[in-house]
């Protein structure tokens, strides 16, 4: 038996248009004290955007006040504070720029210096515009989704797992939301939707999609 | 003819796709692309490809040039090394002649398009002559933060006009009263300096240039001057030498300048001295004995001490190539330390990083492939192509 969408699903890949700011830092002081004036969608892209423009042959620092602290600055201690920041835990932008914010505060008040950089690169704070690009007709059952899935460009398990949920408010990411709203299956959304997408690459989500869904459909009548 | 369809089997899976449907968007909106001259220089040898998979797309893409009197080519180019830092002498004379040249170049032109896009420093001033339709953007392919005062004092305000500028990195730009973009350069993988070669016909390529392929080499590809450090390069490889038998091939262009010719002489003397130094002047259309020293190498250097995007990196990476690159400009950005090759800021460190890899081998196949997916993610043409379509879409909303 083969259930279809009440609605289809269009799956949307993403290009990111980016736009260095005028603020940048050179030591850890500065770095708290741009984080706290920076626009939000800044701090939207050195934490979730890391996801997208990291690469699973890279070291993996969670987002790029980390990577910079770490490879720039060489604090290792501050660096795996920040690392370990789970930005998909937070509820709303500000929240993560408050711990990350204090995170380095914390830091510096151990510190009888300001640890800086002296042979590195200084943090250039950026932001990026998002253009959605709509790839295909569109899905109506598990089959045709699970196919569309498996060759869409990463970008689109960004948008739908990644800025949907952090950016755009749909929380239960659009997989999750579409799989049990139109085709009325709330356990596989539900495993699809607690898929830990932090400190993973965005093809490793695909896999994890991918393998869910094939157990849905081998689960179902013939 | 390019054919955006050709690019499928080299692009990652899916970005052909997102071009396309990019491309549905944008139809029917104007681009125009201004730039100094087709030939010989960076954002020329960009827009020889991007532009004709702009139409190969059904997009209405067009490229046009400024010209003028041998004073206006002087000047763009003065004013270009001064942007750049180096100390230049810049007459008021000169600057309001360069800007009639571009008052006259307006006229000539066709400037209306929804979208422009002015690339680096000739065409720039064509600012003033913009119609009231379309949105203008300075594209600067070059390392702009640290001009010559005087310079960036005349020409900060002509940035100022356009709607937005684009920059390589962030660290090249200056602080403007516009949006700065930040979009990386590219390479094209199907050009004659990047697309594959058969062993074959790299062999026939190096006997051409007397370059015999008996011992593992190391190249370095770049001008013959001090801000590519070829000089530096024969120190760190005769560090090298005491434990390798290679041989090192330094291959690029003089400039004819003081400086240049300095250089070459230093290191024809070092040629002269040891038969392992191979040192080749290439002309200024070698493109593909380019790609064949590349592909012949097992290690390529660019150890510039002064540089602006240094795309040479990529195109090595392409051919699977580990590459130590100097810590400058925007070979930190390519180079992915220890994953793609690494960064040196001394001949010391290059000479440390050369007899490191030519001691494992097999980190040179690993990093080899490392760099050929890491370009083919982020520097190859397609994906500038994509760029460039969503800052018309984006500066359109």
């Amino acid at each position: 038996m083969t259930t279809r969408a009440s609605q289809p699903f269009v799956f949307i890949g993403c290009v990111e248009l980016r736009q260095a700011l005028d603020h940048r830092a050179t030591d850890e002081r500065e770095l708290l004290e741009r984080l706290e004036e920076v626009p939000a969608g800044s701090v939207f892209y050195h934490t979730h955007g890391y996801f997208l423009r990291h690469r699973p042959i890279t070291t993996v620092y969670g987002n790029d006040f980390a990577s910079w602290v770490a490879t720039q600055v060489r604090d290792q201690v501050l660096a795996e504070r920040l690392a370990v920041v789970n930005p998909f835990e937070f509820t709303g932008l500000e929240h993560l720029r408050e711990e990350l914010a204090s995170i380095i505060h914390d830091h510096l008040l151990r510190l009888s210096t300001v640890p800086r950089v002296e042979f590195g690169e200084p943090f250039y704070f950026q932001q990026s515009h998002i253009v959605e690009v709509a790839l295909g007709p569109g899905t109506n059952t598990l089959g045709e989704f699970r196919a569309g899935l498996a060759s869409v460009d990463a970008s689109a398990i960004y948008f739908h797992m990644v800025e949907a949920r952090a950016r755009l408010g749909r929380r239960a990411g659009d997989f999750a939301e579409w799989i049990r709203t139109s085709l009325g299956m709330p356990e596989l959304a539900d495993r699809i939707e607690h898929i830990d997408t932090y400190m993973t690459s965005l093809e490793r989500v695909r896999a994890r999609v991918l393998a869910l869904v094939d157990t849905a459909l081998e689960a179902r009548p013939r | 003819m390019i054919r955006i369809e050709d690019y499928r089997r080299v692009a990652p899976p899916g970005v052909v796709d997102i071009i396309l449907t990019l491309a549905e968007r944008v139809r029917g909106r104007r681009f125009l692309h201004l730039s100094g001259g087709r030939f010989g220089s960076g954002p020329a040898e960009i827009l020889q490809t991007l532009v004709p998979m702009m139409s190969d797309l059904g997009i209405d893409a067009a490229w046009e040039i400024t010209g003028g009197d041998p004073g206006f080519y002087t000047t763009g180019a003065t004013l270009r090394a001064a942007l750049r830092g180096s100390e230049r002498v810049l007459t008021d004379e000169a600057l309001d002649h360069f800007v009639e040249m571009n008052r006259v170049n307006a006229k000539k032109l066709v400037l209306d398009a929804d979208l422009v896009l002015v690339h680096d420093v000739q065409p720039a001033t064509l600012i003033e002559h913009r119609p009231s339709r379309g949105r203008w953007v300075w594209a600067c392919h070059f390392d702009a933060s640290r001009p010559q005062r005087r310079a960036w004092t005349f020409f900060r305000p002509f940035v100022n006009q356009y709607d937005a500028a684009v920059f390589a990195l962030p660290n090249f730009s200056r602080r403007l009263g516009v949006p700065k973009y930040v979009i990386h350069p590219s390479i094209d993988p199907l050009s004659e300096k990047n697309r594959e070669l058969p062993p074959r016909e790299v062999s026939t390529l190096l006997r051409a240039l007397s370059i015999p392929q008996d011992k593992p080499l190391l190249v370095q590809i770049g001008a013959f001057t001090p801000a590519e450090d070829p000089v530096g390069v024969v120190n760190a490889y005769r560090m090298v030498k005491k434990h390798h038998d290679v041989r090192l091939v330094l291959a690029g262009t003089s400039g004819g300048e003081a400086d240049s010719v300095a250089q070459l002489g230093e290191l024809r003397e070092a040629a002269e001295a040891d038969r392992d130094i191979l040192v080749r002047e290439l002309p200024p259309d070698a493109s593909l004995q380019i790609n064949a020293l590349q592909r012949a190498a097992i290690i390529v250097l660019q150890k510039s001490v002064r540089e602006s995007f240094g795309l040479g990196a990529a195109e090595a990476m392409w051919k699977g190539k580990p590459v130590i690159g100097g810590f400058v400009g925007g070979l930190p950005q390519q180079i992915i330390y220890d994953v793609t090759g690494y960064v040196v800021s001394s001949v010391e460190g290059a000479a440390f990083r050369l007899r490191h890899l030519l001691n494992a081998p097999e980190l040179i196949a690993r990093m080899g492939a490392a760099g050929r997916e890491h370009v083919r993610r982020s520097f190859l043409i397609t994906r500038h192509l994509v760029d460039y379509m969503a800052l018309l879409i984006h500066l359109s909303q």
